[in-house]
């Protein structure tokens, strides 16, 4: 009689499997924090420069960016080697700050509109007369405060 | 012979989920979030339309110009007409320590920012001699490297950074980028040396 008993009782048990949410979880987070996520695809090349003074900015949020550089290599027909002007998704000239500057700052909380910062990330390479326009229009458009981003250098 | 029971028990995997929340801590933690750094500026605001002449007279003893040319060199010159002091071909290291002699003006040189008591008083150091009329204006031209640039404003910012932790230690024994940013002792300080950096435009001037 024993031998055809099958009530399992050398069964090896089921795994459990009632946290492998959790895991799959704690993998998705992970991925979610490793992807930097670019609000703009970037359209020039820049190198920042280094410098040793460097501040950190806090508060993403109040931080709008302007990126001067040469065009990437598939743009490069289009838009040939020359300093060119990135806002948002798309290359810009200098009459067109004003207009970004304007629609960043509606886009903001009110509270937080007098500490907008706009970040300028500019290659090394780049001739100061773009950038003294930049500021300019910057200025006109009263988004006085400016950061010449650059990395920490050793 | 009844044979023996060998169950083996379930596997507790009630567990698991602190183990993988303590994983997602801590890569919560060491991911960086690709933090925007740089040097920190304000522009001032528009000119007034109204206004004619927007040229506020300051006196030559309170301006200390650096100017880059087109090759990216650099001179500097300060104090008035007759006592002026001017340098070319200079290295962009050497612009540290030529600044904060003019900012601090420690021998109390004719040709340096003068002392005003400071007004208001600062908090905890009171009236103290300030040179706060003086400022500093970077021009280029419009073919200087941006890199050149950077690299005088960086220079720049160091000197006042430098003032600011020599003048910290000895008034409160800390430096002064270890004091909290809104105390009274980095006010006063902050009052003593203030950042004065001309962001305004460019004037054309000759031999470029």
């Amino acid at each position: 009689m024993g031998k055809f008993n099958k009530n399992g009782s050398k069964e090896v048990p089921e795994l459990n499997t009632s946290s492998l949410p959790d895991l799959i979880f704690s993998i998705l987070f992970f991925f979610m924090m490793v992807t930097s996520m670019r609000e703009v695809t970037l359209r020039v090349e820049f190198t920042t420069p280094k410098g040793t003074e460097i501040e950190k900015l806090e508060k993403k949020s109040l931080v709008s960016y302007v990126y001067i550089g040469k065009p990437t290599k598939e743009f490069r027909s289009k838009m040939g080697t020359g300093t060119r002007i990135q806002l948002n998704d798309d290359f810009a000239e200098v009459d067109a700050i004003g207009e970004y500057v304007y629609q960043e700052r509606e886009s903001m909380a009110e509270r937080d509109k007098p500490f907008m910062r706009v970040s300028m990330k500019i290659d090394e390479e780049t001739q100061m007369g773009v950038v003294t326009d930049v500021k300019m229009a910057l200025r006109e458009a009263w988004a006085l405060n400016i950061v010449y981003s650059g990395g920490k250098r050793q | 012979m009844a044979r023996k029971k060998r169950k083996v028990p379930g596997l507790n995997g009630s567990s698991l989920a602190d183990i993988s929340f303590i994983l997602l801590i801590f890569f919560l933690i060491t991911t960086s979030m690709d933090t925007d750094t740089g040097l920190v500026r304000r522009l001032p605001p528009p000119p007034d339309p109204n206004q004619l002449e927007d040229d506020v007279k300051v006196k030559g003893r309170n301006v200390f110009v650096v100017q880059v040319n087109m090759n990216n060199e650099i001179m500097y010159y300060y104090g008035d007409e007759s006592s002026r002091v001017s340098k070319a071909g200079v290295q962009v290291s050497e612009l540290r320590e030529i600044a904060k002699e003019f900012i601090s003006n420690p021998e109390n040189k004719p040709n340096m920012p003068e002392f005003h008591p400071a007004d208001p008083p600062l908090p905890i150091l009171g009236v103290y001699p300030v040179t706060k009329n003086h400022i500093i204006s970077v021009q280029t031209d419009r073919s200087t490297q941006y890199e050149v640039y950077f690299q005088i404003q960086n220079e720049l910012m160091a000197a006042y950074n430098e003032l600011r932790d020599e003048l910290a230690l000895s008034k409160f024994g800390k430096h002064y980028r270890h004091l909290d940013p809104e105390s009274d002792e980095a006010l006063a300080i902050r009052g003593v040396y203030p950042l004065k950096i001309s962001e305004a435009e460019p004037k054309k001037y000759g031999g470029n």
